[in-house]
């Protein structure tokens, strides 16, 4: 009765096949066989149901290339979600196929309990696109009251807006100037004052912090997590990782159009192998630590070599039996760089492989 | 109209605006005040039909060129620099975007075709120091030249909807001088037999008669243009800019913007 797509958005669940066998899932897969339907779990602000786009590509003889993976994913109202990724993973051709700018190969998706080609849905959500670009013989204010115009907001509301949040990305004083004199860091907040402008409850960003200096870099992110504490639910792609470990509540790693893993930052680094820092003075590293694998750096008269931490007892013993005196023993934690490479090492070795 | 679809034709007029295409109309009615003055130096007693002739026709050449070169950019150059994405992601229906577009460009042609006839009239003024009552035909045609936009406009915009510029350009411009003679054609159709006479009056009837749109020759000639011809050329356009428009909101509609 409640096949396919007909099904009510609150009692819709998400079963991402890939996800659910990676170690750190548990903080998003939903297991209907292990966990009861909930009848009162909250909406997803985002559900994606196995999108999934292959392009053809080539003028002649058309070769299909498969640009995404049935792709599973919810993200929660209110929440900073990152979704990350080396360049071509994938993130740029989710966006636009949650924007209706591609269509779909196979799946669907809702926004705010929504289908995509939903016009009421279109009114509660603001896109940046990556690398965005004007109509640039308009003005700042111009190009944000056409758009205004084209979400439905009222002429007083819309004045009172631009002007707004035009502040809010630093740009108050240039509302009348061409947007063809703008540099591009100028051009992205622009991009992102429009992706605001009508007050959205979820916005797409496609790599905000692109072309932006490290000040404008740190306003954004403010901006994102202002965005957050007014309850709306960012949802942002990009290939930064420390911008990601900073704002997100949860974040989901694409690569090759595949997702590889999602959860919190913290979950997700857990998995890590960790790793131990010791430092000893003298100039020598002993044969026993230098066969560990780990990186064994000398500085003048220290050493500082980083092992995996299952070797820290056989290691500070090998100091001993060679007389070196040891300085420190530091737990390094894992950062999500850590965990990122990791998770794309795998699927990059058979490439290599056959190259 | 609905609001979505005026805004995107008010952003459309704006941009042909501040394009400098309108710019083109002063140097238009500078150049027919020069034609008139010179045909009149060099004519006797028919500076008013070369003045109708080649004014009308200026008319059209010029607005033709302005509806082909910005039309085959309405939808192809949005693709390309993007522009589309932070308009398709908010409650704008592709189709919307298509007739607003539309709309916009028609604006432009309309408005160019207001200042370039107020060249002709006072081209025509010159020369004959005073407007005769069969001037009121010049209307007429103008009205025609109008409905021939239509159709080109809607044309280039169907071919920017899949197409390159350059290419839409060719297929736009090709289709207006085919257009031309399509009454020509249509007598050669009914000259053939056989295959040839089915494939050579489809194609007659396919591209867009702007033969019958033409009406430039009669005007200056202080011939009358029948109600019939008026109603009959108003529906012909409208149906075929319909027609050519919703051609391209469906391949549009189905285009992935890459």
């Amino acid at each position: 009765m409640w096949a396919g797509s007909r099904v009510p958005a609150l009692f819709t669940f998400v079963i991402p096949p890939a996800a659910q066998t990676g170690p750190a899932c548990f903080a998003f897969a939903y297991n209907p066989l292990k966990h009861p339907i909930n009848l009162h779990r909250i909406m997803p602000a985002i559900e994606i149901l196995g999108l999934e786009k292959t392009y053809s590509v080539g003028f002649w003889r058309k070769k299909p290339k498969r640009a995404l993976r049935p792709l599973h994913l919810a993200v929660e109202p209110g929440e900073i979600f990152g979704f990350l990724g080396p360049n071509g993973a994938g993130k740029t051709t989710t966006l636009k196929l949650l924007m209706g700018l591609v269509h779909p190969t196979a799946g669907t998706a809702r926004i705010l309990g929504m289908e995509l080609d939903d016009p009421r849905m279109k009114a509660q959500i603001g896109f940046l696109p990556e690398q965005p670009y004007f109509y640039d013989y308009l003005t700042a204010r111009e190009l944000l009251d056409y758009y205004g115009q084209l979400s439905g907001v009222s002429a007083r509301e819309r004045s009172r807006r631009i002007q707004d949040v035009l502040g809010r990305v630093g740009l108050p004083d240039v509302g009348g100037v061409q947007l063809r004199k703008f540099s591009k860091g100028m051009l992205q907040r622009v991009g992102i004052a429009q992706a605001i402008l009508h007050d959205p409850k979820v916005v797409f960003l496609d790599e905000p912090m692109s072309g932006l200096d490290p000040m404008g870099r740190r306003e954004v992110r403010d901006l994102m997590l202002q965005l957050k504490a007014e309850g709306k639910t960012v949802f942002f792609s990009t290939h930064i990782l420390s911008d990601a470990e900073a704002l997100c509540d949860r974040v989901a790693i694409i690569h090759l159009g595949e997702l590889r893993s999602v959860g919190a930052v913290a979950d997700l680094t857990a998995t890590v192998h960790s790793k131990v820092e010791i430092v000893w003075d003298g100039t020598r590293v002993p044969s026993a630590i230098e066969n560990m694998g780990g990186e064994c750096h000398v500085v003048g008269q220290t050493v500082r070599a980083v092992l995996p931490d299952d070797k820290q007892d056989v290691a500070i013993d090998a100091l001993r039996r060679e007389h070196l005196r040891l300085v420190s023993v530091v737990p390094v934690r894992a950062s999500l760089e850590d965990y990122f490479v990791q998770k794309l090492r795998p699927a990059e070795t058979p490439a290599e492989v056959r190259a | 109209m609905n609001r979505r679809i005026a805004s995107i034709a008010s952003n459309t007029f704006r941009e042909a605006v501040r394009d400098r295409v309108l710019y083109n109309l002063i140097a238009f009615a500078l150049l027919m005040s020069g034609a008139a003055i010179l045909v009149g130096q060099i004519s006797i007693d028919i500076e008013r039909l070369v003045v109708i002739n080649l004014g009308l026709t200026a008319v059209s050449l010029f607005g033709i060129v302005i509806a082909i070169f910005i039309g085959i950019g309405l939808v192809s150059k949005e693709i390309e620099k993007r522009t589309l994405y932070t308009v398709l992601s908010r409650p704008v229906r592709r189709w919307e975007f298509i007739v607003g577009k539309f709309f916009g460009l028609a604006g432009t042609l309309v408005v160019n075709t207001f200042f370039m006839a107020i060249g002709v009239f006072a081209a025509l003024l010159y020369v004959s120091h005073r407007f005769q009552r069969s001037d009121g035909w010049l209307l007429v045609a103008l009205y025609f030249i109008v409905l021939e936009f239509l159709i080109i406009t809607a044309l280039a915009l169907l071919f920017s909807s899949f197409s390159s510029p350059l290419l839409s350009a060719v297929f736009a411009f090709s289709l207006f001088v085919i257009g031309s003679f399509a009454e020509d054609l249509r007598g050669f159709a009914g000259l053939t037999h056989g295959i040839t006479r089915w494939l050579a009056t489809g194609a007659a009837y396919l591209v867009p008669n702007f033969s019958a749109l033409n009406v430039i020759s009669s005007v200056a000639h202080d011939q009358p243009v029948s109600g019939q011809l008026i109603a009959y050329n108003s529906a012909y356009a409208l149906v075929y800019a319909a027609m050519a428009l919703s051609g391209a909101v469906l391949i549009f509609e189905r285009r992935d913007l890459k």
